[in-house]
């Protein structure tokens, strides 16, 4: 009883927020609501058992992704309203509610339903975490050290994107702000 | 001795290609004397091989390699030296090489020099293929190698225009009193080239049913199995083969391209028109005896075509004034004569007749080129007469070429031809007897005609400003073989029958003495009343029809070639024509190229509408990516519930 | 009354096209953005949600490396961004046409 009522609250409250983000027109609305989406995501994890899942949905998206996006919305100009000039609304309508129509009949299709066997069966003696982890290490470790390896590649790509280097404004700052370092340094001497 | 045959084979085509270097320079004399020295290697190369056969019995029986072997079919380059092919070797070879020296000095002031040597060799070269093959496959290609240098030959002098066809009987191309021999010289050689090819068609339908019934094109396959076939297959087979031997050998009614491809270079008659070419259609009649002798009921449509076109022709070259085509009509009508042996069985008469046939017909050609050479290509030989003081040498040869074809004794033609005419009675074909028999009359009646016009007589090219001369001393050097040949050749009859019909199928008129000779007598009376009749009426009169005689019916038929060609032209060619050009207009343009363009044009717009997806607009590319998963999922679904 | 799997697959597919819906409609870039993020995570619920309904742990396994992906990919597609700002001054998706056909 709980959980059905748990799960349409949330449900609503989710469809809610992610409709206001891409409808509006304000983009720190649009940011706001996408967060508070998340956050509303991870409490289907913790519905569905799984429980590392869920703050790890809180902890990384909500917290680094939001978070980053907020730092990237800062360079832009998200006081005005944005403008968007759409050519034809009904299509895009249209074109969604058909694939919308067209999933959810695969996936009520008899295919979604008997014959499944687990390959990694969830082990209810022991709390989600640890089974989380036992299976992260042992099975998914490639997949886990790939992982990580993509995210060290992200993480050095942003930050030579986001370096001076890459920059032609900031490399003609740097020459400047060399040449007055020079200009100090000969005026320090004298 | 195999290299013998290779030399013989091969040095034409050496020398072909060699010309082929030089085809689009100027004169090369070069070019000239190593064609024609190459030709007299082969010539050389061909009597050794002569020698050899009749020496040692021993048949020389080559395979140069495999062309094509592939599952049941088995077709080599094969070539057989055998009695048959050796005669026709070195008779080929002889001519060749003769016409070919005397070319140097026909073409001396032509400015395709070059290119009319490398056609010469290039043909002699398939025709020593035609007759060295020892399979139906290689026949064929020498076949249709003689028709197209045939093409290339006559139609030498391409860039001439095309004559108007006109009623004015001295100015209409199709008719042979006028100085035109057909409406052009390429007109002439696609004529010859498309007859001979529409013939072709029904050698290759024999030679189909050979392969599809025998599975065999060899020879000596084919004639050893032949037996096993039913009656009205192998009647089917001789009919096929002959209908190409009638292209080739220009039988009625595919004469006319005979006479048109007179407006080729002389030579070019001499040796295609008079010794190869058209002798191919009997050689090939007389290599596949075997398969004649089963159906003599073919043999005698095949004699008695031949006696028709012998007479017909003989007609026509009676009232002829262009000199060129007296002599192609004889040589049609010497053509009627060895088909009639052929047909009666008598194979060995024609491979006889034909090779005296080639030497003095060539030699009358080669004359005639020297007689037209001298006289600034005038044709027509009532411009001429009298020549025999300028030109004394070529009147003696032609004057003894003539009498050779009279068939007079003790020349050549007088031993070949009485034997055909012995084959006919002795086969009790009198009808045949009697119409070879008047061709003899008429034959040399004609001949003499044409020699008492050009030689003797008043001189009736002054008011025409010619100064004939005698050709260059090389020439009649060449042309003398020949000649000699022509008187002698028949005296070796009797070797030649022995030699030959280790071959070919022995054959002998069982006629008691005295029929036979009562026979050469009469056959002898009738062609010297002929040349009697030519000489005395020429010297008594000056001309021989008198002009109340041009307004006769008979004369014009005569004069137009039987209105043969008109009917060519208004039965087969116009309509034809109007066929290919309704194929092109309606068919190929509206049908054809539309589906092409169509087809090509639903691709280009295809692509033009296309590019409208590439914007490089990112929002359009998204939406058209949820379009792609919507078609996608469609699939899905569909393919899903199907399942 | 039961929550049944189909409900879960429900909610995936009308959030997905949700998201779907404005990565169509949206022609700021920043936007195209948020909504790629709402469709990974309706993905992610989906995943989930039949991993449970089948007592597998696939499922979580995978939604956890989708979020690592989805955080690598961020971090990328904003440092783009930024670049693309600056040398355009605008984030409108129309300016990214110079792959014209």
């Amino acid at each position: 009883m709980f959980e059905v009522v748990a799960f349409y609250l949330f449900a609503v409250l989710t469809i809610a927020m992610f409709t206001i983000t891409v409808v509006t027109k304000n983009a720190l609305y649009a940011l706001s609501s996408l967060a508070a989406g998340m956050i509303f995501i991870s409490a289907f994890f913790f519905l569905l058992n799984a429980d590392f899942l869920g703050v790890v949905q809180i902890v990384v998206y909500t917290g680094a992704v939001m978070a980053l996006y907020a730092f990237g919305m800062m360079f832009f100009d998200s006081i005005s309203d944005v403008e968007e000039k759409i050519s034809n609304p009904r299509l895009a309508f249209f074109l969604t509610g058909i694939v919308a129509l067209l999933v959810v009949l695969i996936l009520l299709a008899p295919i979604v339903s008997s014959n499944i066997i687990a390959s990694y069966p969830i082990h209810n003696e022991y709390s989600n975490t640890a089974d989380v982890g036992l299976i992260l290490f042992t099975k998914f470790l490639v997949p886990f050290e790939v992982a990580a390896v993509m995210l060290l590649v992200a993480m050095i790509g942003g930050i030579i994107l986001a370096g001076k280097k890459m920059d032609t404004d900031a490399s003609s700052l740097e020459a400047e702000q060399d040449h007055h370092h020079c200009d100090f340094n000969t005026k320090d001497i004298k | 001795m195999e290299n013998y045959l290779y030399l013989a084979l091969f040095a034409p085509l050496v020398g072909a290609l060699f010309a082929t270097l030089f085809s689009n320079s100027k004169k090369a004399q070069i070019v000239g004397i190593i064609t024609s020295l190459l030709l007299a290697t082969s010539m050389v190369a061909s009597l050794i091989l002569l020698a050899h056969v009749y020496t040692t019995e021993q048949i020389i029986h080559v395979n140069m390699m495999d062309w094509i072997s592939i599952g049941h079919v088995y077709i080599p380059f094969g070539f057989i030296v055998d009695q048959v092919s050796v005669t026709m070797m070195v008779v080929v070879t002889i001519v060749s090489t003769m016409v070919h020296i005397h070319s140097n000095g026909y073409m001396d002031h032509d400015k395709s020099f070059n290119r009319f040597f490398a056609w010469l060799s290039a043909f002699v070269f398939s025709m020593l293929i035609l007759v060295m093959s020892d399979n139906f496959a290689g026949l064929f290609i020498g076949w249709e190698g003689v028709g197209l240098c045939s093409w290339g030959l006559i139609g030498f002098w391409y860039h001439k225009e095309d004559i108007a066809h006109s009623k004015d009987l001295t100015k209409s191309p199709f008719s042979t009193l006028s100085p035109y021999s057909a409406v052009s010289p390429s007109w002439a050689a696609n004529e010859a080239f498309i007859m001979n090819r529409v013939a072709d068609l029904g050698m290759l339908i024999g030679m189909f049913l050979i392969f599809w019934n025998l599975g065999t094109l060899q020879y000596d396959e084919v004639f050893a199995n032949i037996g096993m076939l039913s009656h009205e297959l192998v009647v089917a087979i001789a009919i096929f083969l002959f209908i190409g031997a009638m292209g080739k050998s220009a039988q009625f009614p595919f004469n006319t391209w005979l006479a048109n491809a007179m407006e080729g270079p002389t030579p070019v008659s001499a040796l295609i028109h008079a010794a190869t070419m058209v002798t191919a259609g009997v050689y090939l009649v007389v290599r596949a005896n075997e398969i004649f002798t089963i159906v003599p009921e073919v043999g005698y449509f095949i004699a008695g075509l031949g006696a028709f076109v012998a007479i017909g022709a003989a007609s026509m070259a009676l009232v002829a004034t262009n000199m060129k085509k007296i002599i192609a009509y004889s040589t049609l009508s010497q053509l009627g004569y060895m088909f009639v042996a052929a047909g009666l069985g008598a194979y060995w008469v024609a491979l006889f007749h034909l090779a005296t046939h080639a030497f003095f017909k060539s030699v009358l050609f080669l004359g005639a080129g020297n007689v037209m050479h001298a006289m600034n290509d005038e044709i027509n030989i009532k411009n001429m007469g009298g020549l025999r003081k300028h030109m004394p040498y070529t009147a003696l040869i032609m004057t003894v070429a003539s009498l050779a074809l009279a068939g007079i004794f003790p020349l050549a033609g007088f031993f070949s031809k009485d034997m055909i005419l012995e084959s006919a009675f002795a086969n009790e074909a009198y009808i045949l007897w009697t119409v070879l028999w008047i061709t003899a009359g008429l034959t040399a009646f004609y001949s003499f005609r044409l020699v008492m016009y050009v030689f003797y007589g008043k001189e009736n090219y002054h008011n025409l400003g010619y100064h004939p001369h005698e050709s260059y001393g090389y020439v009649i050097a060449a042309m003398t073989p020949l000649a000699i040949l022509a008187v002698i050749a028949g005296w070796f009859e009797e070797e030649f029958v022995e030699f030959i019909t280790m071959s070919l199928p022995v054959w002998e008129g069982h006629l008691e003495h005295n029929t036979h000779y009562m026979l050469i007598g009469v056959t002898s009376a009738i062609a010297i009343i002929g040349v009697a009749f030519a000489v005395f009426k020429y010297l008594k009169n000056g001309t021989y029809f008198s002009s109340s005689m041009h307004k006769r019916f008979c004369y014009k038929v005569l004069a137009n070639q039987y209105y043969l060609p008109h009917l060519w032209e208004k039965v087969v060619v116009k309509p034809y024509y109007k066929l290919s050009v309704y194929c092109w207009k309606k068919v190929d343009m509206k049908i054809i190229d539309a589906i092409v363009d169509g087809i090509a044009k639903i691709i280009y717009t295809g692509g033009a509408e296309g590019r409208a997806i590439q914007t490089g607009n990112l929002s359009s590319a998204l939406k058209l990516m949820v379009g792609g998963v919507f078609i996608l999922l469609t699939l899905i679904l569909f393919f899903g519930l199907t399942k | 009354m039961m929550v049944t799997l189909n409900d879960y697959l429900i909610l995936s597919t009308i959030i997905f096209m949700i998201g779907l819906f404005g990565v169509v409609k949206r022609k700021n870039l920043l936007m195209l953005f948020f909504s790629t993020e709402i469709m990974l995570n309706a993905v992610n619920i989906g995943f989930v949600a039949i991993g449970k309904f089948h007592q597998d742990l696939s499922g979580q396994m995978f939604a956890f490396f989708i979020i690592a992906i989805a955080a690598s990919e961020v971090a990328i597609g904003l440092g783009l961004l930024i670049l693309w700002f600056k040398r355009k001054n605008t984030i409108d998706l129309d300016s990214l046409q110079q792959m014209r056909g």
